[in-house]
């Protein structure tokens, strides 16, 4: 019993900081700041995957979103000339339309919250083996995984072209 | 004695029952492994400093620390209260508290790794079943970490060290996964207690580096591991004659220890990984599980700071050169044989083609990758 509190707190406040630096990313003035700001969101992310027991999830997140993405996307702030100035200004003139629209998909979320029955089934705790995994992915869901790598290749292929200068 | 520590941590738990409820019991347990690891992982760190510097000095024919204890065996304790001690200086342009942060955060991936290495038979913290890709995540999250730091210190050669990092350490970690994939093929699973248990037969001494493949893999392996810790061959990011000190340039005190822990804990990860896929971990005749590990992990930590005593520092286009265009094809190639090798019937048809691909390859791959040298060099001498 107090240790499915001491669970429920520890999620929930992972929760909490994850959604600070969520809010950090958006309010930070400095752009490596928000970036840094989304590492934590993110890793606040992968740790509920694994108090859901999704450990595979979980740690491909860490894999895809903080080590390749992130690093991609704070390399890219520091090779831009001036990026990283903390005088860029945070708003526009259209603040009162986006916090209008906001206002309704947050209406619109909400009621859809409301209405939708959650069904709770058992715990699935069972671990996902590899084998399973790879059955997964080169049996049933081979479409897309396939679709994936087409295009990384693409995209491989397109830096190697941009980055050579004959 | 083959299980010592595993019932030395049972006969804690067992002593402590009749006082603890259930979950009390389950809590004082993890709380257990996690101190273990958070004091093995430091200790480990220390003395690892001081291996590597009477193994460096023997390598260059001096003693090397021997004025603290001992053949010096306390001087990473007072390494430690000089650290301590030191003045913590922070340059006046610098991000304070991301400079601050960023030593602090690259002591939690070191740290985090050692949950799911198997330091011998039923000792490891958390058996994950998906434990080999926690490793490669967890540790990938260091580069963010360098980044900061780099970064932090407005200063230009730790942001150059900190660009040579990322360069680096992603360009490494795509031979360093795909050479991980023969033993996940090898031994079906992701779990690194699954791998070392697949490695048991023949006496304990079935290990994946006594195949072709595993042989190849291994070694490709390692290199990346090297180079995935900033060490010499691969220290361009951290390069002393080049930029001053890379990415730790503004780093002093207790900060500049913690970047020093974290690579050293690196380096006893690595070594440690390596031999748990390749090596076959804990397995072992005659020797406790936890001995035959430790023998490996330090045998690979000693190769390393052999390197460091023995080669020169690669260039920036030889180090990406290596990684790309040498080890990634090779990696490639590896796991195509390894598959082959469980479809191939007969122990000498297997040998022999896997053999034969591996080695055609590995001399294609350096033909190709030879540098051009002119034969001959005529110097003229201006009159």
């Amino acid at each position: 019993m107090t240790l499915e509190i001491f669970a429920k707190i520890s999620v929930y406040s992972v929760l909490a900081l994850s959604l600070v630096a969520a809010l950090g990313v958006v309010l930070f003035p400095s752009i490596f700041h928000a970036a840094l700001c989304l590492v934590g969101a993110l890793v606040g992310v992968a740790i509920l995957y694994i108090a859901l027991h999704a450990e595979f999830i979980a740690v491909v997140q860490i894999l895809l979103y903080v080590g390749a993405v992130m690093t991609l996307v704070i390399f890219a702030i520091m090779l831009t000339h001036r990026i990283g100035d903390q005088t860029i200004p945070q708003a526009n003139k259209q603040s009162l339309p986006a916090l209008l629209s906001l206002a309704c998909f947050v209406g619109l979320l909400g009621s859809l919250f409301l209405k939708t029955k959650w069904p709770v089934g058992p715990a699935h705790t069972e671990p996902v083996s590899a084998f399973v995994l790879g059955k997964a992915l080169l049996g049933e869901y081979v479409f897309p995984f396939e679709v994936v790598s087409v295009i990384l290749i693409a995209g491989l292929i397109g830096a190697v072209v941009i980055a050579r200068k004959d | 004695m083959d299980q010592m520590f595993v019932n030395l941590k049972k006969a804690l738990l067992d002593s402590l029952a009749p006082f603890l409820p259930m979950e009390g019991v389950a809590f004082v347990s993890v709380v257990v492994s996690i101190s273990a690891i958070a004091v093995f992982g430091p200790f480990t760190m220390m003395y690892l400093t001081w291996f590597e510097r009477k193994l460096v000095g023997r390598i260059q024919n001096r003693i090397g620390p021997n004025r603290v204890g001992i053949f010096g065996l306390l001087q990473p304790i007072a390494d430690g209260i000089k650290m301590l001690t030191k003045e913590d200086i922070v340059p006046t342009g610098a991000d304070r508290v991301v400079h601050f942060l960023a030593p602090v955060v690259v002591v939690i991936p070191a740290l985090l790794v050692f949950s799911v290495i198997p330091f011998g038979r039923n000792m490891v913290a958390v058996d994950l079943n998906v434990g080999l890709i926690f490793f490669i995540a967890v540790s990938a999250t260091t580069t963010i970490a360098i980044f900061m730091g780099s970064w932090a210190s407005r200063n230009k050669f730790s942001l150059l060290g900190g660009m040579r990092t990322v360069a680096q350490l992603v360009s490494y970690e795509v031979p360093m996964i795909l050479s991980l994939v023969p033993a996940v093929l090898a031994a079906g699973s992701l779990s690194t207690v699954d791998i070392v248990e697949a490695q048991g037969g023949w006496n304990g001494l079935k290990w994946f580096v006594f195949t072709p493949w595993g042989l190849v893999a291994f070694f490709l392996f390692y290199l990346c591991g090297v180079a995935e810790c900033n060490r010499t061959p691969f220290d361009i990011p951290e390069a002393e004659s080049e930029i001053v000190a890379g990415f730790h340039t503004e780093y002093s005190g207790m900060k500049f220890a913690l970047w020093y822990m974290a690579e050293f804990m690196n380096v006893f990860t690595v070594s440690a990984l390596t031999a748990t896929l390749y090596l076959g971990g804990y397995q072992g005749p005659l020797l406790p599980s936890w001995a035959w590990f430790m023998i490996k992990t330090y045998a690979l930590v000693f190769v390393m700071m052999w390197f460091r005593g023995t080669l020169p520092r690669l260039r920036v286009d030889q180090l990406m050169g290596l990684a790309w265009k040498f080890l990634l094809p090779l990696a490639l190639i590896n796991i195509l044989v390894t598959s082959a090798w469980y479809f191939i019937p007969g122990l000498a048809l297997r040998l022999a083609v896997s053999i034969a691909i591996l080695g055609a390859s590995f001399w294609g791959l350096v033909t190709l990758n030879r540098p051009f040298v002119p034969e001959k060099r005529i110097y003229e001498f201006a009159e």
